[in-house]
């Protein structure tokens, strides 16, 4: 890929990644007040939101150090929260050039995010790693600020704003299974049936209980599963961009 | 225990990253089979569902304004489908619903 190219990707993606960078920030600054509560300081606040950005595991983060838990715990905890992430990139996986520098796999890997992650696949064609960069460089940024002014401030924002940013990030989600699901109808279907699953789940005792890590695993695992054996894409084209 | 936290920080920074690679790693080749395929392809609209509802209504201050920026959101997505307008809406449809229920 050419400079030229490599740029327009990398500044498509921060500016998909805005919206991202500020829902981050919403998310984040309840978990930097969650960090000051467990006597964390704010370099340790910032450092975990710059390696972990990701919000359940975030959580199950200061949980655990606050519980002081054994260090095989942590890591256990950690796979089986983020075992969602597995899903994602080998999905990930099958969208990349053959051609593009291995190197790249490792990069893309650190900005798989839920949301990244989501408007990567709402892109047509083969993936371009440069515009999951730029999406990073805005998203992360988001996400540290958000920790470390949540720790600082606590509760300097008026919690009307807090909550209004509280949707940011599943305004994006609808904006990316939305417009897929106009155009194809096994989307469609397939999004309304696993919405109502979903609810079923969070209040079915005996199932309500897992996190809901888990839960998003059974259901991607039995509906996306379910739907391929239903509704084979035998072309070589991907459901993304029919 | 304080600086002993940037260490269970780092091993559990380390713990979710292999989650991330491990498979972009190590699955190199193009998945050939049909059903395989299909499944990975319909991972993200399943996985993202998932995580949107029921969560989004009780991601603001209360249920009737989680719902206002549900159906704002879906709309705009419906009609335009640009991220940062449908989270804006959103946003805003929240903030405006919350503040009217606050005058009330």
């Amino acid at each position: 890929m050419n400079r030229k190219k490599r740029t327009t990707y990398f500044l498509k993606g921060m500016r998909d990644g805005l919206p991202i960078g500020m829902g981050y920030m919403a998310v984040a600054f309840t978990m930097g007040i969650a960090c000051r509560n467990a006597g964390m300081t704010v370099y340790q606040s910032g450092f975990m939101a710059f390696l972990l950005h990701a919000s359940a595991g975030e959580f199950a983060a200061i949980s655990l150090i606050v519980a002081q838990a054994g260090i095989l715990e942590m890591i256990f905890t950690q796979f089986v929260i983020n075992l969602r992430y597995i899903l994602m990139s080998c999905s990930l996986s099958q969208r990349l050039d053959a051609k593009m520098p291995f190197f790249h796999r490792f990069l893309l890997a650190f900005a798989l995010t839920d949301e990244i992650f989501g408007i990567s696949m709402s892109m047509p064609g083969k993936l371009e790693p440069f515009y999951n960069y730029g999406a990073l460089t805005v998203a992360v940024p988001g996400w540290v600020a958000g920790n470390v002014l949540g720790l600082l401030l606590g509760n300097i924002l008026p919690v009307q704003v807090v909550n209004a940013l509280g949707i940011a990030l599943y305004g994006m989600f609808l904006a990316v299974i939305i417009p897929a699901a106009k155009k194809n109808r096994v989307i469609l279907g397939l999004i309304i049936v696993t919405m109502l699953a979903s609810s079923l789940f969070a209040v079915l005792p005996g199932i309500r209980e897992l996190s809901s890590g888990i839960r998003i695993i059974i259901l991607t695992v039995l509906i996306a599963g379910a739907a391929a054996f239903l509704y084979p894409i035998k072309e070589e084209s991907e459901v993304s961009h029919e | 225990m304080n600086n002993l936290n940037f260490l269970y920080i780092a091993i559990m920074g380390l713990a979710i990253y292999l989650v991330r690679m491990l498979p972009l790693v190590l699955l190199r080749r193009e998945i050939k089979n049909v059903y395989l395929r299909s499944f990975l392809s319909y991972v993200p609209y399943v996985t993202l569902a998932a995580m949107t509802f029921p969560a989004i209504i009780t991601a603001t201050g209360n249920i009737i304004s989680g719902i206002v920026g549900l159906v704002c959101a879906a709309i705009i997505a419906y009609v335009d489908g640009n991220l940062f307008k449908v989270s804006v809406g959103a946003c805003l449809a929240v903030f405006v619903t919350e503040f009217i229920m606050g005058l009330l």
